[in-house]
């Protein structure tokens, strides 16, 4: 048999976060009744005319050189005419032949190696609005409120062999444009949106095989099973002596399976043409400096300052780094108090995973740095167990309180006081005189079963080396 | 003299003397208009009662009559097609904002060419409106009832649109004045778009003091209309002086070619005659492209037109039509009825050749081609305006023609703009002003042409000419 290679390319459709639309001063939140969000410039109402929001500039220009891209000073928007009902002037402003930025790459990281992926261009245009289909009055029904939201597309070379390298791609993209702070990346929320391109072709052969483009993607899990599914029928196709047929086809995910779309519409001419109510203009080298001074630092510069400032492991580096806010409030903490490792343990460990169990992420908590680190000081000074400051981190999230006014409110206070302690030993070792007698038989880690007995009578409040110390010490006098 | 038959500067003066009241002038039109327009039909929805004056008070309560392209809120607007049957806009023009807070009176939508498609006012789906020097003529067009309206004394004064002489031409027919202000002067956000890179709204008055006075109150940078000029704005009616001495105007020998009417060419000259008289020095320049002027805008304009127009798909407003039998898929039956139903044989001439212009294959040799022609066209005008400070031509050909005697020979329909194309091609301002009739008792025009924003120039010449001359005083008996 043949061994194939894939090849595939990406295009991602990013919303822009900006506060208002990209042509007119509507807002732009999600989720708000179908068409409260409009005016008679996105709804495309005759006489109307559009006026470029230059925050979306600005972004457009950030994504362009966070990708390592040469910034078009000249800006022009072309019209791509074509008809469908959420598009309310039956034509979308895009860029055509000028695209903000070009010829830029994303590095991504597979496993242990990394990959430079080149980028094609990112362009400025305008979201469509959204159809409603409503079996009970038969019709379809157009929301709005969509219309005009900012987008940038993405498009990536064709520089992708296998479905794990999109699916990495689509994790860095995302990760660098959270980290820019243009847009939230919610593919649920369709703020990111993605087609691929995927085409297969002999090892060692230089030429692309026919392509098919994918849509309907829903999830990057969705992106790699598609791309999986349709390399694996393409290779069948290819191997039984047939064409592959240029094409889109939709991902249907319950079935996990492509199907073409067989639309007779499908061979469109956009007619692009220069969109007149626009008037192209220039910026300048010190416009995009300007931009470039605003530009964050990006994942993979902060993995490695994290990695070399604070001596983290590789891994727990990665895990900060994944979330920018994380990342932030690791550096926070640390700023208050200098023990990267001890915080760092903390927030990977016990932190993330009561947000996960509250299913919130760290902006949303209730818990400042600032008292974060004073739990994990009290717990490293020992005035509680590590035990008992787990349990208090559940209720500073809950409360928004400190761990002092937690500690004092319930008596949480370790207790290392030897006579407090001695007593509660007499009680322990009089109670379970059978063990006591394995031990002194010989059976030294039944001293674990006493630590824990006096643990509890004390609801983890005592000292645990403490009442280690003191057991042993009691076996060796007596 | 009957109260509608004053022009606006004579009115105002009348209301600080406090012998006439806004009221008694509003309440003369309104009678000429219910008594005359059933022969000239200059107003395109006149049984519409939406806009009746709330209030009197304002600094320029002078009635006028709207081109039927320019939204006003609430109000049908229709541009004269079916396909906007019904549309009433939840939003005013621009223009119509600065009229409304300068207290103007509203008449009425005035008729026009189907989206200002034509030379005749013969296209609109409502009805031709007739020449009032002559009911078996057409009033010119596309802005013909906005001209029939002003010089039937059904208005006072009234705003066209002139995308390539939609003004100049009607004006140059009816027997008044019309400029077409340089593209960026007056906004065009609420004008229907027909070809937005040539589109631009003007006045049409009884007299050039009138013209400069509506400017005036018109003009101005909108930062919803990316296209205006952010200029400051002169006031127009301090260029109202008699003194040309010494002005160089340029006479293009490719405009005074065979095929003008011999009578228009013989009172074009005499006027060149009557302004040398005043001491206006005359050159003769060339403009070498003008040839190429109606090629290049029937491209041009019809390839924007084809994108503008795409939105009257039936979903969002105005007509929608479904076919009795289904025949591809609900929604494309519908879009296809729709505008079959709703659109003219002209508008579907025009979006069919601007389809096909801009379609890839033809692009570069058509929209592109006349792209780069429309910039020589450009260069022609700045050579020129380095010897000359405006230039005179005829504003048409002939004089107003038969209704009915052009509309099977849509070329011959086409040239009756040959003079007016290229200042819309150019960007520039131009002005048509009578300057005689012919035997018949049809008004001739002459056209004046300025450098870019220096509308000033032409009406200093025009008031000049007009004052020394009687054409401006003869009225229309009907």
């Amino acid at each position: 048999m043949k061994t194939y290679e894939t090849v595939i390319g990406l295009e991602v459709h990013l919303q822009l976060d900006t506060r208002t639309k990209i042509f007119c001063g509507c807002v732009t939140h999600f989720g708000k009744d179908a068409n409260s969000q409009t005016c008679p410039v996105c709804l495309g109402l005759p006489g109307s005319l559009p006026v470029l929001n230059q925050k979306v500039l600005e972004y457009g220009m950030k994504i362009g050189l966070a990708l390592n891209c040469a910034i078009n000073t000249f800006v022009k928007f072309d019209r791509k005419n074509y008809y469908y009902p959420d598009l309310p002037k039956a034509y979308q402003i895009s860029q055509y032949d000028f695209p903000i930025a070009k010829k830029g790459s994303l590095t991504i990281t597979t496993g242990e190696q990394t990959k430079k992926i080149g980028i094609t261009r990112a362009h400025m245009e305008e979201d469509a609005g959204k159809l409603i289909h409503s079996p009970e009055i038969k019709c379809s029904l157009v929301d709005y409120n969509r219309t005009g939201i900012p987008l940038v597309e993405i498009v990536s070379e064709p520089d992708m062999r296998s479905s794990q390298e999109a699916y990495d791609y689509l994790t860095s993209l995302k990760l660098l444009m959270e980290y820019l702070d243009v847009s939230d990346c919610d593919m649920e929320k369709g703020s990111l949106r993605c087609d691929a391109n995927v085409s297969i072709r002999e090892a060692g052969n230089q030429e692309f095989g026919t392509k098919t483009e994918l849509k309907n993607l829903n999830s990057f899990k969705a992106v790699k099973a598609a791309i999986d599914y349709e390399v694996a029928r393409q290779i069948k196709m290819v191997e039984a002596g047939e064409r592959i047929v240029q094409e889109t086809r939709l991902w249907n995910d319950e079935k996990q399976m492509t199907f073409s779309m067989r639309s007779k519409e499908e061979a469109h001419d956009y007619r692009y043409f220069p969109e007149p109510d626009l008037v192209p203009f220039t910026i300048t080298e010190n416009d995009i400096e300007k931009v470039r001074k605003t530009l964050p630092e990006f994942p993979l510069e902060k993995l490695d300052r994290f990695i070399r400032q604070y001596q983290l492991s590789d891994y727990d580096a990665n895990v900060l780094v994944q979330d920018k806010q994380l990342a932030k409030f690791f550096e926070d903490c640390v700023m208050q108090w200098n023990a990267p490792k001890k915080i760092c343990n903390w927030i990977t460990s016990v932190l993330k995973q009561e947000l996960n169990k509250r299913k919130i992420n760290i902006s949303e908590m209730r818990l400042t740095s600032g008292y974060f680190v004073g739990l994990i000081k009290n717990v490293e000074e020992g005035v509680v167990s590590n035990l008992v400051g787990k349990e208090i981190l559940t209720i500073m999230l809950d409360t928004g309180r400190t761990c002092m006014s937690i500690i004092e409110e319930k008596g949480l206070r370790q207790v290392s006081d030897d006579n407090a302690l001695g007593a509660i030993i007499d009680t322990v070792l009089v109670e379970n005189a059978s063990i006591v007698e394995q031990i002194k038989g010989g059976k030294e880690s039944a001293i674990g079963f006493l630590v824990g007995q006096a643990m509890k009578k004390t609801q983890g409040k005592a000292n645990p080396k403490k009442i280690g110390e003191l057991i042993k010490g009691r076996f060796q006098n007596g | 003299m009957k109260l509608n038959e004053l022009t606006a500067h004579e009115i105002l003066q009348g209301f600080q003397a406090k012998t006439i009241t806004p009221d008694s002038v509003y309440q003369c039109l309104q009678e000429t208009i219910q008594n005359k327009d059933k022969k000239i039909h200059a107003y395109a929805h006149s049984a519409d009662p939406a806009i009746t004056p709330k209030a009197m008070d304002g600094k320029y309560p002078i009635p006028i009559a709207i081109k039927d392209n320019i939204c006003i809120k609430d109000y049908l607007t229709t541009c004269s097609s079916r396909i906007l049957e019904g549309f009433r806009p939840p939003y005013d023009a621009t223009v119509i904002t600065k009229l409304k807070d300068s207290g103007s009176i509203i008449l009425g939508h005035a008729n026009m060419d189907e989206f200002a498609f034509g030379s005749s006012t013969e296209s609109s789906y409502y009805g031709v409106t007739r020449n009032p020097w002559n009911l078996d003529c057409v009033p010119g067009g596309s802005s013909g009832g906005s001209a029939a309206a002003v010089a039937a004394h059904e208005a006072i004064w009234a705003l066209g649109s002139d995308t390539g002489g939609s003004i100049r031409q009607p004006a140059s027919f009816c027997g008044v004045v019309g400029l077409k202000p340089t593209y960026g002067r007056v906004s065009r956000y609420g004008l229907i778009a027909f070809a937005s890179s040539l589109d631009q709204i003007g006045p049409i008055t009884k007299d050039v003091e009138d013209c400069a006075l509506l400017l005036n109150l018109i003009a101005g940078h909108d930062e919803k209309d990316s296209t205006s000029a952010n200029l400051p704005v002169p006031d127009f009616t301090r260029a109202l002086t008699k003194d040309v001495k010494n002005i160089k105007i340029g006479i293009p020998k490719e405009y005074f070619i065979d095929g003008m009417d011999a009578e228009v060419k013989d009172s074009v000259l005499a006027a060149i005659e009557h302004l040398k008289g005043h001491g206006a020095q005359f050159i003769d320049i060339s403009l070498p492209h003008t040839e190429y002027a109606v090629a290049t805008y029937y491209i041009l304009a019809t390839a924007e037109a084809s994108s503008n127009l795409a939105r009257y798909d039936g979903v969002q407003y105005g007509l929608r039509c479904q076919p009795q039998q289904q025949r591809r898929t609900p929604i494309i039956d519908m879009y296809e009825e729709t505008r079959d139903q709703g659109f003219g044989a002209e508008a579907k001439r025009r979006i069919m050749l601007g389809t096909y212009a801009l379609s890839s294959g033809y692009y570069d040799a058509y929209y592109l081609k006349a792209q780069k022609v429309r910039t020589l066209i450009k260069k022609d005008f700045d050579e020129a305006f380095r010897s000359c400070d405006a230039i005179i031509t005829p504003t048409a050909p002939t004089t107003a023609f038969k209704i009915g005697e052009k509309t099977s020979d849509p070329l011959s329909m086409y040239l009756s703009d040959i003079y007016t194309i290229s200042v819309n091609l150019a960007g520039i301002p131009a002005l048509s002003i009578p300057c005689g009739f012919s035997k018949n008792g049809l008004p001739i025009g002459l056209q004046i042409m300025g450098k870019p924003f220096d509308e000033e120039m032409l009406f200093r010449i025009a008031h000049t000419y007009e004052q020394g001359t009687e054409w401006h005083k003869r009225k229309v008996v009907l």
